[in-house]
């Protein structure tokens, strides 16, 4: 029987997808490990995988301008949900598609999400995909979010993939694959910010096949209180490729992050360049602030809240 | 509107810090209201540390500065600026992630038009409206930053406005309209003062009044035909001439439209 939405689960999904109430167009909503309601449209058909839970998403060759939500919320303690959504997307495409979990867990008991998201992304097709994940709730529960976002890209494709989570999460651990094959482009930018006694793990892996292909990795995090992050991006260039990798995070209280952008070529034309920096706020950036007539604090959260943008 | 009684900073050494290096040494200085007043004189004189301790970046050891008619030696950054003084830095931040549309609407603490944006960009030489979504990080050149200092300024438009070497990164032709645009400020707000620390002979003859500071003290005040003759610029050759020398120019291709 499908799930309800309470005004609670309104809210997640608003944070999460920036959604209120049902969406236009093609859609599947799932809390608590159940389908709420789900909508396909003329070019975007969204069906039930038959060997796994989770959902296939088709979309048609030549679909353009269209949006697809799969947001998720879990709200049940003890809950662990795990769930494959793949998409299959058509050549020429120009799409959007938005997901992420909210989870509410005001329990003492873990809850708990793992989403293995794949893509392939057809000929020349353009897609754009936003995943947010976000935590909350009064108890002592742990809310654990732990993705795994596969991309494999044809030839003349391009995917911007933006992976937000700020708050709330207790522990995630992050793996994200990509393939790209010829004159493919993909602009992966990760933000993150933990607190408290959080840990975050990225592990990132993108082979650059195809010949001209492209990777931009941009990895933007913020560390504090008492919390842990590792970031291991590696860009592999098997072709004549051009890939960067960008690590910045802001080190706040007694957190501790560590960066290993690596890069591996395998061919003499493979362009690769990594950079990492790790630091606390700039002195002079909080002082300008405040010769602007923002307090300390005040300065601080502008400084925060623009460099996870 | 500003008056400085007798203003002392010390700093500890650092190979002895029992003792004291004194950087201003019992200083009095008064800016009334409307007033431009160039504080010039050699490297080391303690300009960058007064104008610091104006804007609260410094504590005083001792004396007393009031602005407004209230006693603000102990006030903060925050409390001052919202007083209205503001501040023009030698060496500006950047930001990740702040665009410089934002930073001029926490300038002028609201959302200004694009329109107000682009004219005080335009006063400082920049004038591709493309510049507003450019983020003020290290993608800007020094110049590009530091014309963008001076926009901030103009956005917040405080009744006294400290700029601290604002020639210094700015190519030559930024240099101009940066000289007409003092100008134009001064002319333009009746009441409101500036104070510009500065080595350039071309903005201390803007000044109604210009303070030569030596080893921690003034050693000099007058108008600018007064003062200049003795800063040695044109005619003298004497140890002064380290003045005729233009800081740090800083040569970007910039468009010459607006």
């Amino acid at each position: 029987m499908a799930e309800t939405l309470t005004a609670a689960d309104e809210q997640l999904l608003h944070e999460i997808a920036n959604l209120h109430g049902m969406p236009e167009g093609a859609f599947n909503i799932r809390k608590d490990g159940q389908l709420v309601e789900r909508h396909s449209s003329a070019n975007i058909e969204i069906s039930t995988k038959t060997d796994h839970p989770g959902i296939d998403i088709h979309i048609k060759p030549h679909t353009k301008g269209e949006t697809v939500f799969i947001p998720v919320i879990v709200t049940q303690s003890g809950l662990k949900d795990v769930v494959y959504n793949t998409f299959y997307i058509g050549e020429d495409c120009d799409i959007t598609i938005i997901a992420g979990c909210g989870i509410h867990n005001s329990s003492h008991a873990t809850a708990e999400h793992d989403g293995i998201h794949t893509f392939y992304c057809g000929k020349d097709s353009h897609v754009r995909y936003v995943e947010k994940h976000y935590g909350e709730g009064e108890g002592t529960g742990d809310r654990i979010l732990n993705p795994v976002t596969n991309v494999v890209m044809e030839e003349g494709s391009s995917c911007e993939m933006e992976l937000v989570q700020l708050r709330g999460v207790t522990s995630t651990i992050r793996d994200t694959n990509a393939e790209l094959g010829k004159d493919a482009k993909l602009v992966l930018t990760e933000k993150l910010l933990t607190h408290d006694d959080q840990t975050a793990t990225s592990n990132m892996k993108v082979n650059l096949k195809g010949e001209d292909s492209s990777v931009q990795v941009i990895s933007r995090s913020v560390a504090q209180d008492r919390s842990v992050q590792v970031f291991n991006p590696l860009v592999v260039g098997e072709a004549k490729c051009r890939g960067h990798v960008q690590c910045d995070a802001i080190l706040m209280g007694e957190a501790k992050v560590t960066a290993i952008p690596g890069i591996e070529a395998a061919s003499e034309d493979a362009v690769l360049v990594h950079e990492a920096a790790i630091g606390k706020i700039a002195g002079d950036q909080i002082v300008k602030l405040m010769t602007l007539g923002l307090t300390e604090e005040e300065a601080e959260q502008e400084i925060l809240e623009d460099f996870l943008r | 509107m500003l008056k400085i009684k007798d203003l002392v900073f010390q700093v500890p050494l650092e190979h002895d810090p029992s003792t004291k290096k004194t950087i201003i040494d019992h200083l009095s200085l008064e800016v009334s209201d409307g007033a431009f007043i160039v504080i010039t004189g050699p490297n080391g004189g303690g300009k960058s540390t007064l104008a610091k301790l104006i804007m609260g970046m410094e504590k005083p050891t001792s004396g007393t500065i009031e602005f407004a008619g209230e006693d603000i030696t102990q006030a903060d950054i925050t409390d001052r600026a919202r007083l209205g003084i503001g501040y023009g830095f030698q060496q500006p931040a950047r930001f990740k992630g702040m665009t410089v549309k934002k930073l001029l609407d926490i300038a002028a603490g609201k959302r200004l038009p694009m329109l107000a944006c682009n004219e005080y960009l335009a006063k400082v030489g920049l004038c591709s409206a493309g510049y507003l979504t450019r983020e003020v990080d290290k993608s800007l050149s020094g110049g590009e930053v530091k014309r963008i200092e001076i926009a901030t300024i103009l956005a917040r438009d405080p009744k006294l406005a400290i700029y601290d070497e604002p020639e210094a990164g700015i190519d030559l032709w930024s240099f101009d309209r940066l000289t007409e645009t003092f100008r134009d400020i001064h002319e333009a707000q009746a009441g409101h003062s500036i104070v510009i620390i500065s080595h350039q002979e071309r903005i201390i003859r803007l000044a109604d009044e210009v303070v030569v500071l030596r080893d921690g003290q003034i050693s000099l005040t007058g108008t600018p035909d007064e003062v200049m003759p003795e800063l040695g610029f044109t005619s003298k050759g004497i140890n002064g001439c380290m003045l005729s020398e233009p800081t740090d120019l800083h040569l970007t291709p910039i468009p010459t439209t607006c």
